[in-house]
C-alpha cells in the first residue's frame, strides 16, 4: 500500500514572518483610575485564527476584549487592526463584532429581526438583506425559530441566535465573551465543536474569553494564558499543556504535580533536581533546565506517571511511596500517593485491566515511574 | 370545599362592593332622578319599608331626563372635551419633562439612585392642597416668579399666568409628574447596558441606539406613565379651580359647582356618571398594558 504523500501545511501563521497579523497590540496598557487592567501589552493575532484569552475573573481578559470592540480605549500604546490604528474608531464603524456573554438579544425583536438588526444599520440594499438573514439561520440551524421572540426559545437557541446576529455583517474580527457560560455541560460540549465548524465555514478570526481551560484547548489555535494584565503564555494548546513556560501556567492548564527543588546537577541535555534529603534527585532532560543551585520547580503531568509494584526499569526516574487515596473515573484512576519523603504526588493510570484484577489498593506501597522527558523543570 | 379560598377572595371583593360599587349604584339612581326643594334635594326617594307597590312606584320615576338635559346645555360638553383637550396636553407635557428625568436617573450611578429616588418622592410629604396653593403664591401678579423675572429685567411688568390655563398645565405637570417618572424609571432601570453596546456594536450611532432599543423597550413604562397622569388630570379639581381662570373649562370644576353652588345633585351625579364611562376606555386599555408587561416579564 503506498503511503500518502505528507505535504498537508500545519496552520500556523505566528511562525511565519511573511504574515502579517491581523491584530497587533503594541505596548497597551489600560487603566482605570489606580487599577491598571492592561499592563505594556504586546500581541499579534493572525487571519482566519481561533483564539482564546484564558485566565481568572480580573485579569483583564474582558478588558482586552472590549478595547477591540471599541468600548474601551487604550491608556497607552496602539491597537492596530489590518496594519490600522483603530484607537478612534468608535464600536459602529469597526469591522469587528462581539457576541456578548448575556447574549444581548433585543427582546422586542423577533429572532430574523435581532440577525438583521446590523444588516439594516448598513448599506446593504434591501432585497440583499432577506437572502443574508437565511443564510445565518441555516448557518445556526434556527430556521424554524425566525418568527419567535428571544423569551420564547431555549438558552442554546439564544446562544446561536446571539452568534448568527454577530455573524451577519461578516466581520474581520469576531468576538466571543464567554459565548458558552451560561450553557449546560453537555451542550457547551457540543457547542464547542459547532463554533468550531462555523469558524471553519466563514474564515473568520475569532477571539474568544473563557476562563474554562478546557474550552480553550478545545477550539482555540492559540491560547493565550493571562493574570495580572499581562501574557504569561501565547502558545497552541499542545505547547500550553506540554511545555509550560511556568509555575503559573502548568498549574493553570491542567492538573500537574510540582514538586520543589535545587538543580543539583546540569549535563548537556539534562539535569538533576534534589527536592529531599536521601531522596535521588530526579533526572530531567528538559528544554529548560535551569542555573546549578538554583531554586526551581519540577512539574510534571499525573498522566505522565507509571503506578507499579516493581520501578519500571525503562524509566529513568522510580520513587517509592504510600497509596492514600485512590479516585476510580471509570476510565481512569487518579492515585495520590505519599512519598517517603512526605510529598504527595498524584498519578493516573487507565483502568486497561478489571478492577478487581488491579494488583494494588489503599496503604500499599508502590513505585512511581517516570522517564526523564516526562517533566519539565519550571525557573519561574 | 373552597371556603378558604373563597373567604381569600371575599374580602377585597366586599371591600370592592362596599365602598365602590354601591356608592356608583347611589349615584346612578341620584343621576335618575329629578331636581326637588327638598333635603335630601331630589326626587324620588326609595322607601324599601313601603312594601313592592312602593319600590315599583319608585322605579317608575326614575328617568334619563338629567342626562338629556347634559345634551341640550352646551357648557357640559364643551367641559368635556375641554377637559380632555387639558388632560392630554398635560400628559404629553409631563411626558416630555418626565423621561428625561427618569433617563437621568437610571444611569446616574449605582449609590445616587436610592437619593434621586426620594427626592422624587419627596413632594408627596407635604400636602397636595398646600402645594397647589404655593403655586398661587409663585405665579401670581405679584409672586416670586414675576418678582425673579423683574429683578432681572427680563420683563418691564408682570406676566399674567395665575388663573390662566398655562398655571393649570403647570400644576398638572407638577402634581402629577412623580406618577410619569416612577414607571418609566422602572423601565429604564431593568434595561441590560449590554443591548445598546450592542446596538452600537451592530452599527448604531448613539442617538439611533436611543430610538432603536431603549425607547422601545421603554414603553411600557411611557403607557403606564402616561396613564397614571392622563385618568386622574381629565376628572381633576382642585387645580383648575385654584389656579385656573374663569375661562379655564374642565368637568371637575363643573361637577363641584353643580353640586355645591347649585345644588342640583342628579345633574352633577349624570356629569360624574359619564365621566366614568369616559375614564373606563383609558383605563381598560391601562389594565392591558399592565397585563402584557406582566407577560413580557416571564
Amino acid at each position: 500500500m503506498a503511503q500518502p504523500a505528507k505535504n498537508q501545511t500545519v496552520f500556523a501563521p505566528w511562525l511565519d514572518d511573511s504574515q502579517k497579523p491581523l491584530i497587533e497590540f503594541s505596548n497597551v496598557t489600560k487603566r482605570f483610575g489606580d487599577f491598571t487592567a492592561i499592563d505594556h501589552l504586546n500581541l499579534s493575532i493572525y487571519e482566519k485564527e481561533f483564539f482564546a484569552l484564558l485566565g481568572p475573573s480580573g485579569c483583564g481578559k474582558t478588558t482586552l476584549m472590549r478595547m477591540l470592540a471599541g468600548f474601551e480605549t487604550p491608556s497607552d500604546g496602539t491597537i492596530r487592526l489590518g496594519g490600522e490604528d483603530i484607537a478612534a474608531v468608535p464600536p459602529n464603524k469597526r469591522p469587528v463584532n462581539m457576541m456578548f456573554q448575556s447574549y444581548a438579544l433585543f427582546p422586542h425583536l423577533s429572532v430574523w429581526d435581532n440577525i438583521a438588526f446590523g444588516l439594516r444599520r448598513s448599506t446593504m440594499p434591501k432585497d440583499q438583506i432577506g437572502a443574508r438573514v437565511e443564510e445565518m439561520l441555516r448557518l445556526t440551524r434556527l430556521e424554524k425559530f425566525a418568527r419567535r421572540k428571544p423569551h420564547q426559545i431555549s438558552g442554546g437557541q439564544r446562544q446561536r441566535v446571539a452568534l448568527a446576529r454577530s455573524l451577519a455583517k461578516a466581520p474581520k474580527l469576531l468576538l466571543l465573551d464567554e459565548p458558552l457560560g451560561a450553557l449546560d455541560k453537555k451542550l457547551r460540549t457540543e457547542t464547542q465543536f459547532e463554533l468550531m465548524d462555523i469558524q471553519e465555514k466563514t474564515g473568520t478570526t475569532f477571539v474568544i474569553v473563557t476562563h474554562d481551560q478546557e474550552e480553550a484547548m478545545t477550539v482555540a489555535s492559540r491560547v493565550a494564558v493571562m493574570d495580572h494584565g499581562q501574557l504569561i503564555q501565547v502558545a497552541t494548546p499542545a505547547d500550553i499543556y506540554e511545555y509550560p513556560n511556568s509555575v503559573y501556567v502548568a498549574d493553570f492548564i491542567g492538573d500537574v504535580n510540582l514538586i520543589e527543588g535545587t538543580v543539583t546537577a546540569v549535563n548537556e541535555g539534562t539535569c538533576e533536581v534534589s527536592y529531599a534529603e536521601g531522596a535521588a534527585p530526579i533526572k530531567a532532560a528538559t528544554p529548560e533546565s535551569g542555573v546549578l543551585g538554583t531554586k526551581v520547580a519540577f512539574a510534571i503531568r499525573p498522566e505522565k506517571i507509571v503506578v507499579g509494584t516493581e520501578p519500571d526499569p525503562t524509566r529513568a526516574n522510580a520513587v517509592k511511596g504510600k497509596i492514600e487515596d485512590i479516585g476510580y473515573l471509570g476510565n481512569i484512576s487518579t492515585y495520590h500517593v505519599r512519598l517517603d519523603s512526605g510529598q504527595l504526588i498524584s498519578a493516573q493510570m487507565t483502568n486497561s485491566r478489571r478492577l478487581a484484577r488491579r494488583d494494588f489498593t489503599w496503604e500499599d506501597e508502590v513505585w512511581l515511574s517516570w522517564t526523564d522527558t516526562a517533566g519539565l523543570v519550571l525557573t519561574r | 370545599m373552597n371556603l378558604r379560598r373563597f373567604s381569600l377572595i371575599g374580602v377585597p371583593y366586599l371591600w370592592l362592593v362596599l365602598f365602590f360599587l354601591a356608592p356608583f349604584l347611589i349615584v346612578l339612581k341620584i343621576s335618575l332622578s329629578d331636581y326637588a326643594v327638598s333635603i335630601p334635594p331630589y326626587t324620588p326617594t326609595l322607601d324599601v319599608f313601603g312594601g313592592w307597590a312602593s319600590i315599583s312606584d319608585f322605579f317608575s320615576k326614575l328617568d334619563f331626563d338629567t342626562f338629556k338635559f347634559l345634551t341640550t346645555d352646551d357648557l357640559y360638553w364643551k367641559a368635556y372635551l375641554s377637559s380632555l383637550q387639558i388632560a392630554v396636553v398635560a400628559t404629553l407635557i409631563t411626558l416630555s419633562v418626565g423621561f428625561p428625568i427618569a433617563y437621568g436617573m437610571a444611569r446616574a450611578p449605582e449609590e445616587w439612585r436610592a437619593t434621586l429616588m426620594m427626592l422624587v418622592i419627596l413632594p408627596f410629604w407635604t400636602s397636595f392642597l398646600i402645594r397647589v396653593y404655593s403655586w398661587m403664591g409663585i405665579l401670581g401678579k405679584e409672586g416670586f416668579l414675576n418678582g425673579a423675572l423683574l429683578w432681572l429685567g427680563i420683563i418691564d411688568d408682570p406676566l399674567t399666568i395665575l388663573n390662566t390655563n398655562v398655571a393649570v398645565y403647570i400644576g398638572i405637570v407638577y402634581t402629577y409628574l412623580p406618577f410619569m417618572i416612577l414607571p418609566i424609571y422602572a423601565t429604564l432601570d431593568k434595561l441590560d447596558v449590554s443591548l445598546l453596546e450592542a446596538a452600537e456594536d451592530l452599527g448604531c450611532t448613539r442617538t439611533s441606539a436611543f430610538w432603536l432599543v431603549t425607547a422601545p423597550m421603554s414603553r411600557p413604562g411611557i403607557i403606564a406613565g402616561c396613564f397614571l397622569v392622563f385618568i386622574p388630570a381629565l376628572g381633576e379639581f382642585v387645580i383648575p379651580s385654584l389656579l385656573g381662570g374663569s375661562g379655564t373649562l374642565m368637568i371637575g370644576k363643573v361637577l363641584w359647582e353643580e353640586f355645591s353652588s347649585n345644588r342640583d345633585w342628579p345633574v352633577a351625579s349624570a356629569v360624574a356618571i359619564i365621566l366614568l364611562l369616559i375614564l373606563i376606555i383609558p383605563i381598560i386599555l391601562f389594565q392591558k398594558n399592565q397585563e402584557r408587561q406582566a407577560e413580557a416579564d416571564q
